[in-house]
Order: structure tokens, then sequence, then C-alpha cells
């Protein structure tokens, strides 16, 4: 029971590897990388968290109550806000790829080139 | 898709390995984590440890972070570019703007109404950073859902009012320059880059953290004017820009 | 683990399968938006709520209006290119 949280990230992880590569337009592609981005998210946290932890934020606890680690919650806070940009430069990418070729799937993409 | 197939699973059989060689869920042996616990408080004078972490004793980590979201929306931007062959459309009178279904004039007046109370809510989530949940990462994204309210409720043009594309971009980039100067200002008038120069004060009082304040606020004002900036160029791919590229 | 780190756990897992499940992606988007909510409350029972904040802003307003836009510049372009192929047939 204790290994869940890591389960279901390596569930996620493999889902969203899956909906990369079985699906047949860009955009989908790339929602289901931001389903490989929450996998870490699910990781990380997991990592920092401790059995009757509370939030690292005392205003209103005393300082020596057991709190969960700070450090990761930096990382993936950081990681959410910038993940969505790159993924608005992959938006970008696709519409300009279906601009050019007319077509959002990848196979017809690689048969354009040859 | 065979191909994949095995690959998945001997990947999959790796992974779960690997994350079976961490410490069990819940048991955390980070040591780290606990020093920072211990003494954040007291060290930094800032009770939200994870935004002391983040502008001031892991203040470098931020820079780049930042200016990875920085190249991304440029790269958005570059992308975007108008190409031969396309043009704009001619510019549509207010009158016939794009309207959705059902949207009545007083959806359009809430609308303009809410976007002081976005920002105000934007405004506290920033400058509270070291005191409660906040920072600028997260209040730079409710500050950049202000002027999309505008959109939505059926004015695109008006949006391009409230949100001009000069002034996001300088937006942006004034706080990208603004939080790498409060780490050269550190190193000039402390000695190290991104050491906090400035008086520390209570823990629990408003004006406490030192640097944080600027930091958040700079990092607030980079967040939301790169989304402001994104939106800006999908809006205007979907709603001005029109033709074919020719190569 | 508490019952609702359990149930946001299932409540994650869940989602993410029907994202990457769902056939066109106007529907993926409205089922990402979800997914968004329901990893927040599961950054929110991790003790994060700093993290939280920051997902759910992101992942209801900020994505979907960005993939929303996409779609329907390709949408238009679809249509557009389908009416200078008939005009040029005929």
């Amino acid at each position: 029971m204790s290994f869940l949280p890591f389960a279901v990230a390596a569930w996620l992880f493999l889902a969203g590897l899956y909906g990369i590569v079985s699906s047949r337009s860009l955009i989908r592609a790339i929602l289901s990388l931001t389903v490989v981005q929450s996998a870490t998210y699910v990781v990380l946290l997991g990592v920092g968290y401790s059995k009757g932890g509370q939030a690292p934020i005392f205003a209103d606890i005393p300082q020596t109550s057991k709190a969960v680690d700070p450090v990761v919650q930096v990382l993936v806070l950081t990681d959410v806000v910038i993940e969505a940009t790159v993924t608005a430069m992959l938006l970008a990418l696709a519409v300009q790829a279906h601009k050019r070729f007319g077509s959002l799937d990848p196979q017809d993409l690689r048969a354009l080139q040859d | 898709m065979v191909l994949f197939g095995v690959a998945a699973v001997g990947f999959g059989v790796v992974l779960v390995y690997g994350l079976s060689g961490l410490p069990a869920f819940g048991h955390y042996h980070g040591v780290y984590g606990k020093v920072i616990n211990g003494i954040g408080v007291t060290e930094r004078h800032a009770t939200d440890l994870v935004t002391a972490l983040n502008f001031d004793i892991r203040g470098f980590d931020t820079l780049g972070e930042e200016f990875i979201l920085f190249g991304s929306v440029l790269g958005v931007v570059l992308i975007l570019r108008q190409m031969r062959g396309e043009h704009d459309r001619p510019r549509q009178h207010e009158a016939d703007e794009h309207t959705f279904a059902g949207a009545s004039e007083a959806l359009r007046a809430l609308s303009l109404a809410v976007i002081p109370a976005i920002l105000a809510i934007g405004i506290y989530i920033v400058v509270h950073g070291q005191l409660t949940p906040g920072g600028g990462f997260q209040g730079g994204v409710i500050l950049a859902a202000g002027p999309l309210v505008v959109f939505l409720a059926g004015r695109y043009l008006r949006m391009r009012i409230v949100a001009p594309h000069t002034l996001v971009e300088i937006g942006e980039a004034a706080g990208a320059l603004g939080y790498a100067l409060v780490g050269l200002s550190g190193l000039v008038l402390a000695g190290v880059f991104f050491k906090n120069f400035l008086p520390l004060g209570i823990a629990g009082h408003l004006l406490s953290g030192g640097q944080m304040d600027l930091a958040s606020a700079a990092v607030g004002l980079e967040v939301s004017g790169a989304f402001l900036v994104a939106f800006g160029e999908f809006l205007d791919q979907a709603m001005v820009v029109s033709g074919s590229p020719r190569s | 683990m508490t019952i609702l780190q359990i149930a946001a756990l299932a409540a994650v897992a869940v989602g993410g399968g029907a994202v990457v499940a769902a056939r066109d992606p106007l529907r993926q988007t409205l089922v990402l938006s979800i997914y968004g909510m329901a990893l927040t409350m599961l950054f929110f029972v991790f003790q994060a709520p700093d993290v939280a904040l920051s997902e759910i802003v992101v992942s209801t307003v900020g994505l979907p209006v960005m993939i929303l836009l996409a779609l329907r510049k390709v949408h238009q372009h679809q249509r557009q290119r389908e009416r200078d192929r008939t005009q040029d047939e005929s």
C-alpha cells in the first residue's frame, strides 16, 4: 500500500507514452505529454511526504511541528508553470506544421519529407 | 506498435524496480528538508518556507527556470511570426465583433467588473508569498487570467486594448530583468550573488524576508507578461491572421 | 496513508487514462481540465498548497485556452484549404 503513489506515477508515465506513440494527431500527442509530465510531479511529491507531516508553512503551527519536505515542492511548483509555456511552444509548432503541410498526422508529415 | 509494446514492458519493469528502491511512502529520509524546516523561520524570517527556498535560499535555480519560461515564450513568438503569403484580415468593426450565442451586454459589463477582483487577488498572492502559500509564479498566472476574461465575454478587440502587444512584452522583459537585477544587487551590496541584502524584518509581518518581495514581484510580472504574450499570439492566429504561407 | 490520499491517487490514475483514451482533441481538452483538478486535489492532500495553487490556475485557465485557440486555427485553415481546392477544381 505504501508503494501506491509510485505505482500510480509509473502507470501515468507508461499511459502517457502510449498516448504519444499511438496518436494520429499532433495535438493529441502534446496532451499525452502533459500526462507524462504529471507523473514526475507525483513521484517528486511522493518522495517528499512524511507521515503525519503538515505543509511547510509555519504561520500558525509551532515551529517544531513535523512538516513535509519543502525542497521538492519548490521543484514541482516552478515546473508546473514552465511546462505550460513549453506546451504552448509545442502547440505553436503544431499550428505551423499544419499550415505548412496541411495535416496534423505525424505519418503524413514524414511522407512529405522525401 | 509491437516494438513499442516490447519496449514499454521492458521500461516498465526497470521503472518499477527503480521506484521500489525508494524509501517507502511516508518515511522521509532526506536531511536537507529537515534542516530547512527546523531553522528556516529563524534564519530567513519568513513563514512560508517554499517561497523562502524559491527566492532566497535557492534563488539561483529560480533564475534559470525563469529564463526557460522567457525562452519558450520567445519561441512561441518566433514560430508564429507572419510569413510571406499571410495577411491580417480587415479589421472588424466593433458592432459585428465575434459574439457568442447568449452573450448579452450584461455579460460584457460583468466581465469588465471582474477584472479588478482578479487583479486584486493576483497582487495579494504575489505580495504575500513569504507569509502564506503564494509567490511570484502562482500570482503571475492569476494576473494573466485577468485580461483573458474580456476575451471570454466575446470582445477580442477590447482585450487587445486592455493588454496591448508592446505593453505586455515590455512588462515581461522588465520582470526578467528585475529578477536578474535583484541577484546582482546581492552581488554588489552583500558580496554574494543572490544573497539577501535587505533587512530581514520580523517573521509574520508583510515586509519580512528581505528581498523576497522584490523577487516575487519581478517573477510575477514576468510570468503574467509571458502568459499574456502567449495568449495574444494564439489569439492573433485564430482571429486575425489568414492565408497560407508560401515557402 | 489516509483514505483521502488513496481516493485522490485513484482519481488521478483514472483521469490520466481518460486523457490518453479520449477520441478527438476537443474532448481531450475538457478531460485535461478535470484531470488538472484531480491533480490539484492530490497535491493538496500531499500537504503542498503552493503547488496546488499553481496547478489549479494553469490547468483550468492557462492551458485549455491555448489548446482551444490552436484547434480553432487548425480547423479554420482546414476549411480554407478545402475551399481553395474546390475552387481550383471547378
